[in-house]
C-alpha cells in the first residue's frame, strides 16, 4: 500500500503534466471569475482519458480504478481546484448508470461521457438546503411503456450543461418499507417538459453550475429505469459514498494547490529583515499543513484502494472525505494568512482554493453528515 | 451587561441610522458590489443625515458626539456587512488623524466637507514590501523650499479611488533611523504626481475601492504636513488602538446578527421533516457560539468603556481585534455547514458574509502581529 505501481505514478506524472501544460492562470481565474464551464480543458482530458478512467475499456474507459481516478483528481486540483472540480464533477452519477444499468444504457451513454460528448449529472436532493435525499416528491407514474415525470430538484451539479440526468423518484409512494418506494431513472436533457433554472454564482466550485431541474410531464421510456424499481435510495447512497473518494482527492488537490502557493511566497517573502519562513510560527504552521496533508492522503489512498478490491466501506469514504476536506480549509485560510493582504487578492490564488475548499466541505455533505455515517457504523447496534 | 450607558438621545440615533440604512443603503448592496465601489453620492447622502464623523466638534460641522456615536454607527453597519461605505474607516479610523493632530487651518479647511461626505478619506501605510512591518516602509518625502516632495507606492488602500484626502505615511531618506525618518502628510486628490494605480481584486469585499496609490514627485506645501515631523510612527500607534477596537467592535456585531439569522434558519428549517435545530450537534454549535459571542461582547464593552474614558487598553484591544476576527471567521465557517448547498449560493447572505470577514484576520494588523505585540506586554 505505501508504494504506487510504475502504472500510477506514470498515471499521476501524465495528469500533472496535461495541468501544466493547458492551465495557465490567467485563462483559468478569468473562466472562476465568468462562472464558464472549462469546455477545451474538458474535451481535451476526455481525449487523453482521464475522464472515466475507471470507467470499463468498452465504454471507452481506461479500466483502472479508483485509485488512479483520485491521483489524476489531486493532480488536477493542486494545478488548479476549480478546473479539477469540475472535471470531476463532468461524469457525476455516470456510476450509477455503470454498477444498476442495463446494457443498453451503459452502451448508449457512458461512450458519450468518457469520451467528452456529454456532461452527466445525478438529481437527488429536494431541499432547499441540499444533501438530504430522504424525502422525495417528484413522481414518476407508468402511463404505458412511458414514465411520466413530475417534480423538482434542487442544487443539480452540471445543471442546464449535462445531457442527461439520473433522477431520484418516488415510484410506489404505497411500499411497505418508504425505503423503498422511490427508483432512479435516466432523463435526457432534450426531453420536453424538462427545463433548468441556473442558482447562479456559488462561493466557489464556480466552473460546475448548479441548477434547479423542473420535470413537468416529462415522458421517458420504460427502459431508462436504472436497475431494479424501489431501490433508488439504496444506489444513490452507494454512489454518494463512492463519489466521496472522488471529493477528498479533489479536495487533497486543493490543500496541495494551496500549500505550493503558500510555500512559494513564504520564501520569498521578507519582513522584519527575514523570510516570513524562517518565523518559528510561520514553521509550525507549516509543519500542522504538512502533516494533515500527509494524513489525508493516507486515508484518501485508502478509502480508494478499498474500494478497488471490490469492497465499499462507507465509514471509510466518509472519513476521507471530511478529513481531506477540513485539511483543505485549513490550509488554505493558514495560506491566506501567511499571504497577508495578498492571500486576500483574487491574483494570488489562495483566496480561490479557500473557497473552493469550503464549496467541497459542504458538497455531498458537511462533517456533520459525515459524522452521523461513521458514528453509525463505528457503534454499531444498541441492545 | 450594561456597562455602556446609552442614553435615549443614543438609542434614538440607532433606530433613526437603522431606518437610513434600510432605506438608502441595503437596497443598493448588490449593486455596489457589482460596481466594486461605492458612488461619491452615497457618502454624502450619509453625511449630510449626520452619520459620518459623529466625533468632530460642532465648531467643524460635526455632531460632537462621544465614543458611543462612533459604536453604533460602526455596529449597525457591520450588521449589515457594509463593505465600501466604510464610515467607521473614514469616520473613526482616517479623520481622528487630522482632528487630533492638524492645526487648526488644517482642521477649518477639511474637517467640514469629512462631515458632510464632500471628501472621503483614506490612509496609507502600507506598501508592497511593507505590510505587517509598518517600520519598513520606503515612501519618501524630500523638504525642497517650500515643498514637500513625495515618491512611493502604497497598495491595499481602502477607499483608494473615492478618496479625496489621503493621510500618508512617508520617511525622510536622510534620517536613517526606522521610525524617526517616519512623518504624516495630506495629500489632496488631483495634487500632480499623486495618481491611483490598479483597482485590486479581492475575494471579498467587493464594493470598497481597494486600490494601488502611486507618488512620483508629487510636490505638497509644507503646510501639508501633520502633527510633527518626525512623529509620524507614534502618532499611528497612537491611533491603532482605535483602529483595531473599530474593527472588534465591527467583528463582534456582524457575529452576533449572523448568529441569529442562523438561528432563525435551523428553527425554521426542516430535515427529515424536523427542524435542523432539533439535531444535538447543531444545538451544541449554537449554543458553542452564542456563548464565544456573549465571551468577546463582555470583554468588548468593558474595552468600549476604558476607550472612552481615556484609558490606554493597547493590549486588551489586541486581545480583542484577534480573538473576534478569528471567532467571526470560525463560525461563519460552522454556519456555512448548517445553511449546507444553500449557503453556498451568493443569493444566500452567508456567502457574501463568509467572503467579506475573511480579511478581518489580517487587515489592522494581523492576529500574528496582535499575538507578537501583547506577548511584548507580557515582558516576553
Amino acid at each position: 500500500m505505501f508504494a504506487f505501481t510504475k502504472a500510477q505514478q506514470a498515471i499521476r506524472k501524465a495528469a500533472k503534466d496535461f495541468a501544466k501544460g493547458e492551465l495557465d492562470k490567467e485563462t483559468t481565474s478569468q473562466w472562476e471569475k465568468d462562472s464558464a464551464f472549462p469546455k477545451d480543458v474538458w474535451e481535451k482530458a476526455a481525449e487523453l482519458g482521464f475522464l472515466g478512467i475507471h470507467l470499463p475499456e468498452k465504454y471507452s474507459g481506461g479500466g483502472l480504478g479508483m485509485l488512479d481516478s483520485a491521483l489524476i483528481m489531486e493532480e488536477l486540483c493542486r494545478k488548479d481546484s476549480t478546473v479539477g472540480v469540475a472535471l470531476g464533477y463532468a461524469s457525476h452519477a455516470s456510476e450509477c448508470l455503470l454498477h444498476w444499468g442495463s446494457d443498453a444504457l451503459k452502451d448508449a451513454f457512458l461512450p458519450k461521457v468518457t469520451e467528452g460528448e456529454t456532461l452527466s449529472a445525478g438529481a437527488f436532493g429536494e431541499s432547499q438546503r441540499g444533501g438530504d435525499f430522504s424525502a422525495t416528491a417528484t413522481t414518476a407514474v407508468k402511463q404505458g411503456d412511458e414514465w411520466v415525470i413530475n417534480g423538482l430538484k434542487t442544487h443539480v451539479p452540471n445543471g442546464g450543461l449535462a445531457g442527461f440526468y439520473v433522477v431520484l423518484c418516488q415510484t410506489d409512494p404505497e411500499a411497505a418499507k418508504p425505503e423503498q418506494s422511490a427508483s432512479l431513472i435516466l432523463v435526457e436533457a432534450n426531453r420536453q417538459g424538462l427545463s433548468t433554472e441556473s442558482l447562479g454564482r456559488k462561493l466557489g466550485a464556480n466552473m460546475t453550475p448548479s441548477a434547479n431541474l423542473i420535470l413537468n410531464n416529462v415522458r421517458v421510456p420504460l427502459d431508462n429505469l436504472i436497475g431494479k424499481e424501489g431501490q433508488a435510495l439504496a444506489y444513490a447512497r452507494e454512489f454518494t459514498d463512492e463519489n466521496k473518494i472522488i471529493l477528498a482527492a479533489q479536495a487533497l488537490g486543493t490543500a496541495l494547490g494551496s500549500y505550493d502557493r503558500m510555500m512559494d511566497y513564504v520564501k520569498g517573502r521578507e519582513q522584519f529583515g527575514r523570510k516570513l519562513a524562517q518565523f518559528q510560527i510561520s514553521q509550525h504552521k507549516i509543519a500542522d499543513m504538512a502533516t494533515k496533508i500527509e494524513l489525508s492522503a493516507l486515508i484518501t489512498y485508502k478509502a480508494a484502494w478499498v474500494r478497488d478490491q471490490g469492497k465499499m466501506d462507507n465509514t471509510l469514504c466518509s472519513m476521507a472525505k471530511m478529513t481531506a476536506c477540513r485539511t483543505a480549509m485549513e490550509v488554505s485560510a493558514h495560506s491566506i494568512q501567511l499571504l497577508g493582504g495578498y492571500g486576500y487578492m483574487t491574483e494570488y490564488e489562495v483566496e480561490r482554493y479557500y473557497r473552493d475548499a469550503k464549496t467541497l466541505e459542504i458538497m455531498a455533505g458537511t462533517a456533520g453528515v459525515q459524522k452521523d455515517i461513521i458514528a453509525q457504523n463505528a457503534i454499531g447496534k444498541i441492545r | 451587561m450594561g456597562v455602556l450607558k446609552y442614553t435615549e438621545d443614543h438609542e434614538r440615533f440607532r433606530l433613526n441610522l437603522r431606518e437610513f440604512l434600510a432605506r438608502e443603503v441595503v437596497p443598493h448592496t448588490m449593486e455596489w458590489e457589482e460596481a466594486h465601489i461605492v458612488p461619491k453620492e452615497a457618502w454624502k447622502k450619509m453625511g449630510k443625515a449626520g452619520f459620518l464623523c459623529t466625533a468632530i466638534s460642532k465648531e467643524y460641522g460635526g455632531l460632537g458626539g462621544d465614543f458611543l456615536y462612533s459604536v453604533i454607527v460602526t455596529e449597525e453597519m457591520a450588521a449589515i456587512s457594509q463593505a465600501g461605505l466604510c464610515a467607521m474607516l473614514h469616520s473613526d479610523i482616517v479623520v481622528p488623524y487630522i482632528n487630533a493632530y492638524g492645526t487648526e487651518a488644517q482642521k477649518k479647511k477639511y474637517l467640514p466637507g469629512c462631515v458632510s461626505g464632500d471628501i472621503i478619506t483614506a490612509v496609507a501605510m502600507t506598501e508592497p514590501g511593507a505590510g505587517s512591518d509598518v517600520g519598513g516602509l520606503e515612501a519618501t518625502a524630500e523638504e525642497d523650499g517650500d515643498e514637500i516632495i513625495i515618491n512611493g507606492t502604497k497598495t491595499f488602500i481602502s477607499n483608494g479611488l473615492n478618496c479625496g484626502l489621503v493621510v500618508l505615511a512617508a520617511r525622510n531618506p536622510e534620517i536613517e533611523d526606522k521610525h524617526a525618518g517616519v512623518s504624516l502628510y495630506l495629500v489632496e486628490d488631483g495634487t500632480p504626481g499623486f495618481t491611483r494605480g490598479r483597482h485590486l481584486d479581492k475575494m471579498g469585499m467587493h464594493s470598497q475601492d481597494t486600490a494601488e496609490l502611486f507618488f512620483s514627485n508629487c510636490r505638497i506645501p509644507k503646510e501639508n504636513i501633520l502633527g510633527q515631523k518626525g512623529a509620524g510612527f507614534l502618532m499611528l500607534m497612537e491611533k491603532l488602538q482605535q483602529e483595531r477596537l473599530m474593527s472588534a467592535i465591527a467583528n463582534v456585531a456582524i457575529a452576533e446578527n449572523v448568529l441569529k439569522e442562523a438561528i432563525a434558519y435551523c428553527r425554521e428549517t426542516l430535515v427529515d421533516g424536523k427542524p435542523l435545530g432539533r439535531s444535538q450537534a447543531v444545538k451544541f454549535a449554537l449554543a458553542e457560539m452564542t456563548t464565544d459571542v456573549n465571551l468577546n461582547r463582555a470583554f468588548l464593552d468593558n474595552l468600549i468603556a476604558d476607550h472612552a474614558a481615556g484609558k490606554d487598553v493597547t493590549a486588551q484591544t489586541m486581545m480583542s481585534k484577534f480573538a473576534s476576527s478569528e471567532m467571526v471567521n470560525t463560525q461563519l465557517s460552522t454556519i456555512m455547514d448548517l445553511f449546507g448547498e444553500y449557503g453556498l449560493l451568493e443569493s444566500s447572505p452567508i456567502a457574501r458574509y463568509f467572503r467579506d470577514q475573511r480579511i478581518t484576520t489580517i487587515f489592522a494588523g494581523t492576529t500574528e502581529i496582535m499575538k507578537t505585540i501583547i506577548a511584548k506586554f507580557l515582558g516576553l
